[in-house]
C-alpha cells in the first residue's frame, strides 16, 4: 500500500502510548498458554479454525441467524416479537404488502405507505444514479488533467463522503430553511421566497441533490482511480495523430473506464435504494410521504409507529433484501461478460 | 494562499497555450470549491452567531454583535449606536434608553453632551463577536458530554474489537490451508451484500435475547465483523513472505505468536486503513442505533443531534454549534489522514 510509512525502529523513551499498550501486550501474552495448549491438541494447520471462530460467531448471530429469522417473521403475525409466540400466517404478510388496485397508484394500495416508498425510492435512485455518474465522470476527467494544485481539488470533492449523514442533513437544513442563505439569495435577486422543503416537488429535488454533494467524492474517486490506470502512451498515441479530445475521450477513454464505471453505477444502485439517513433527518420524509423511502418504511414499521408491526417490516425487508441481490448478480453478470 | 491561487490561474498544460477545456475546468473546479466548502464554512459561520444574528433576514455573513460601550456616570454598558442628527451630521452615540420612539443618547467621550434621537435615525454599530456561549452553554444545559462520550466508547471499543476478530479471520484465511476455506470465504463475501437495512428486525430480536437493547453493547456488537475489514486485511497478508512464517514455526513460535508477534505487527499499514474505516463507520452510524437506542442516556451524538433538531427548532444557535462539534473529530480525521483513506478506497472499492 503506498503512501504508509514504517514505523520508527526504537523509541528513546517509553511513550504513554506504549503504556497504554501494556496490558495489551499483557492479555495476548495471557491468551498465548489456552492457545498453545489448543495447538497441541489440533495440530497447527487446524488453529485456522481458532482464529476463525470469533468473527464467524458474530457472522452467524448478526447476519446468517437473523437471515433465517427475517423470513420466519415474514410468514408470522401478531406484535409479538419472539417467533414462537407468533401466529403463522403464511403469505398474509406479502398479501397485504401487494394488495393494490393499481401498482402505478400508491393510493389504491391497502398499505399505501410500502408504496409510495417503493415509488419515491424507484424516482429517488434512478435520478440520482444518472447526476451521480455524470458528475463524478465529469469531476474525475477534471481531476485527472494537468492542473495545478490537483490535490487540493481533489480534497475538496472528497470530504463530505467523511461527513455523517446527520451532519450534512443538519448543514444543508440551515441552508435551505424559510429564512435560509439560499432564500436571502433568491430575494437579494429580486426573486421570491421559496419554501424548499415544504414543496414535494423541492423537497425530493434537494433530498437527491444533497445525497449526491455528500457521496459524490467516493465515485469520484473510484473513477479516477480507473482514470489513472490507463497507461499514458495510448493518449500520446492519438496524440500524435492529432485525434480531437472528444474522440479520444469517446474512443479511448469511457471504453477502458468501462469496469470502473459499472462498479461506480451499480455501487450508486444499491446506495440508492437503501438510502435513508440524509434524506430522513433533512425532510422526515415529508412534506406528507414525498420523500419516504423503503427503508424509513421499514424502519418506522417496525420500530417508531404506534403498533410495531415486524411481521410487515419483515417482509417489506425481504422484498429489498430480493431487489438488492437482483442489482448484486447485475454487477456479477456485468463484470463476467466483460473478464470473458 | 494567494501566490498559490495566481499559480493555480495562471497555470496551462503546456506553456504558451491555453486550450479552452482548461479554462473550463477551472471554472468547473473553483465552482465546486465554493458548493463543497461552501455549506461548511457557512455552518461555521452561523454556529457563532448569537439567537438574534440567526434570526436576522437576510443574514449577514460574518458573525455579529452590536458593540458596546462604557460610559461614566452608568453602571452598564451601553449600545452603541450610529445616529444622524438633526444638522445632518452623523455621530456614533451610546444609548442611554428609549422612550417611545425617541431615544436618549449620550456621547461616549463627553457624558454630558446629551442627545434625543428619533429611533429611526439611528442604526446600531456592530463588531466582528463570537457567540461563544453557543458551545459552552449546550454542555451544561443538555446530555451533551453524555452523548459525546457514548459515541466516544462505541467508536473505540467496536474498532478495537473489529481489529481484533477481523484480524484473525483474515490470519486463517490467508495463512493456512484447510477443509472448509472456500466456504468460509463464500460465507464473507456472503455478508458482503447483507447490509443491516434489510435484517432490522431480526437483529432487533437478537439484541433483545441477549438482553442488550438501550445498551452501547447492542451498537458495538453487530457491526464488529465486517466483511471488508476481513478482504483488506487478507489482501495484505497475501503479500507477506511465507518464509517468515515457517521460519518463526522452526524456531518454536506458537501459532498465536505469529499471529500476534510477527504477522500483526508487518500488517500494520492495512491495520490503519482499516482502523480510520472503523472510527468513521462507528462515528456516523445512524440507522441501526436510532432502531436500538430509546433512551436519551445511551444516545450517540448522532442520534442525540437528530433528537434535537426535532425539539430544538428555535434554538438554532446551539444545534449549529453542536453539529460542528459532531464535525470535528472527522475534519481532523480527515486533515491527517486522508492519504490513507482515499488509497483504501481506491484500493478495495469499498467504503
Amino acid at each position: 500500500m503506498p503512501g504508509v510509512e514504517p514505523l520508527p525502529k526504537t523509541t528513546a523513551r517509553p511513550s504513554i502510548v506504549a503504556w497504554l499498550g501494556i496490558p495489551f501486550v499483557l492479555a495476548m501474552r495471557i491468551v498465548d498458554y489456552p492457545m498453545r495448549a489448543l495447538q497441541r491438541a489440533l495440530g497447527e494447520q487446524r488453529m485456522a479454525y481458532v482464529f476463525l471462530l470469533p468473527n464467524l460467531i458474530f457472522f452467524s448471530l448478526f447476519v446468517f441467524a437473523p437471515i433465517v429469522i427475517n423470513v420466519i417473521f415474514s410468514v408470522t403475525g401478531g406484535p409479538a416479537l419472539f417467533p414462537s409466540e407468533r401466529p403463522f400466517v403464511g403469505a398474509g404478510q406479502y398479501a397485504y404488502l401487494f394488495d393494490c388496485g393499481s401498482y402505478l397508484d400508491p393510493s389504491t394500495c391497502r398499505e399505501d405507505h410500502f408504496w409510495r416508498g417503493v415509488a419515491n425510492t424507484f424516482r429517488f435512485t434512478a435520478s440520482q444514479v444518472v447526476a451521480m455518474v455524470l458528475l463524478s465522470l465529469l469531476t474525475a476527467v477534471v481531476l485527472n488533467m494537468k492542473i495545478r494544485g490537483r490535490g487540493f481539488f481533489r480534497a475538496v470533492y472528497f470530504f463530505p463522503v467523511l461527513l455523517s449523514p446527520v451532519v450534512v442533513a443538519l448543514i444543508w437544513k440551515w441552508i435551505l430553511q424559510r429564512d435560509g442563505l439560499l432564500n436571502a439569495g433568491i430575494i437579494g435577486l429580486g426573486g421570491e421566497r421559496i419554501l424548499f422543503l415544504v414543496e414535494p416537488g423541492w423537497a425530493m429535488f434537494w433530498a437527491v441533490f444533497v445525497s449526491i454533494w455528500a457521496h459524490m467524492g467516493f465515485y469520484t474517486l473510484i473513477l479516477l482511480a480507473g482514470l489513472q490506470a490507463i497507461p499514458s502512451d495510448i493518449y500520446e498515441a492519438a496524440e500524435m495523430d492529432a485525434t480531437p479530445r472528444w474522440r479520444v475521450f469517446l474512443r479511448l477513454t469511457l471504453p477502458l473506464l468501462w469496469p470502473n464505471l459499472i462498479v461506480v453505477i451499480v455501487l450508486a444502485l444499491i446506495r440508492g435504494v437503501q438510502t435513508f439517513d440524509e434524506v430522513f433527518v433533512l425532510t422526515g420524509g415529508g412534506p406528507g410521504t414525498a420523500t419516504l423511502m423503503i427503508v424509513q418504511y421499514i424502519y418506522e414499521t417496525a420500530f417508531s409507529n404506534q403498533v410495531q408491526n415486524f411481521g410487515l417490516a419483515a417482509a417489506a425487508s425481504v422484498v429489498l433484501g430480493v431487489v438488492l441481490c437482483l442489482l448484486t448478480g447485475l454487477q456479477l453478470a456485468l463484470s463476467r461478460r466483460k473478464a470473458a | 494562499m494567494g501566490t498559490t491561487l495566481s499559480r493555480i490561474l495562471t497555470s496551462r498544460r503546456r506553456a504558451g497555450r491555453w486550450h479552452w477545456t482548461d479554462v473550463a475546468a477551472y471554472t468547473y473546479l473553483c465552482i465546486g470549491v465554493i458548493l463543497m466548502f461552501g455549506p461548511v464554512a457557512w455552518l461555521a459561520l452561523s454556529s457563532f452567531k448569537t439567537q438574534a444574528g440567526l434570526l436576522e433576514f437576510p443574514p449577514t455573513l460574518l458573525p455579529l454583535a452590536q458593540k458596546e460601550v462604557v460610559v461614566d456616570g452608568y453602571p452598564q454598558p451601553l449600545p452603541l449606536f450610529a445616529a444622524t442628527l438633526e444638522d445632518g451630521t452623523t455621530r456614533h452615540l451610546a444609548q442611554v434608553r428609549r422612550i417611545g420612539i425617541v431615544a436618549q443618547m449620550v456621547d461616549p467621550s463627553d457624558p454630558s453632551q446629551q442627545f434625543r434621537v428619533p429611533i429611526e435615525r439611528r442604526i446600531p454599530v456592530r463588531e466582528f463577536s463570537l457567540a461563544t456561549s453557543n458551545y459552552t452553554e449546550p454542555l451544561q444545559r443538555f446530555a451533551f458530554m453524555r452523548f459525546l462520550g457514548n459515541s466516544v466508547f462505541v467508536t473505540v471499543v467496536a474498532t478495537l474489537i473489529t481489529l481484533l476478530i477481523n484480524s484473525m479471520a483474515a490470519y486463517a484465511l490467508s495463512i493456512y490451508e484447510f477443509r472448509g476455506k472456500n466456504t468460509a470465504m463464500v460465507l464473507v463475501i456472503g455478508t458482503l451484500m447483507i447490509p443491516i437495512t434489510i435484517i432490522l428486525v431480526p437483529v432487533y430480536l437478537v439484541v433483545t435475547e441477549f438482553g442488550l437493547v438501550n445498551s452501547l453493547w447492542a451498537v458495538i456488537l453487530p457491526g464488529a465483523a465486517t466483511p471488508t475489514g476481513v478482504f483488506l486485511l487478507r489482501q495484505y497478508m497475501l503479500t507477506l513472505p511465507p518464509d517468515l512464517i515457517e521460519a518463526a514455526r522452526m524456531d518454536k513460535a506458537s501459532e498465536w505468536q505469529i499471529y500476534w508477534r510477527i504477522v500483526m505487527p508487518l500488517t500494520l499499514p492495512a491495520l490503519a486503513v482499516l482502523a480510520i474505516f472503523s472510527i468513521m463507520w462507528r462515528w456516523n452510524e445512524f440507522l441501526w442505533p436510532l432502531a436500538v437506542l430509546t433512551k436519551t442516556e445511551v444516545y450517540t451524538l448522532q442520534i442525540g443531534l437528530n433528537a434535537f433538531q426535532g425539539e430544538l427548532q428555535t434554538q438554532w444557535h446551539f444545534l449549529l454549534a453542536m453539529t460542528m462539534v459532531t464535525l470535528i473529530p472527522v475534519a481532523i480525521v480527515f486533515v491527517f489522514l486522508q492519504r490513507f483513506i482515499t488509497t483504501g478506497i481506491a484500493n478495495t472499492g469499498m467504503k
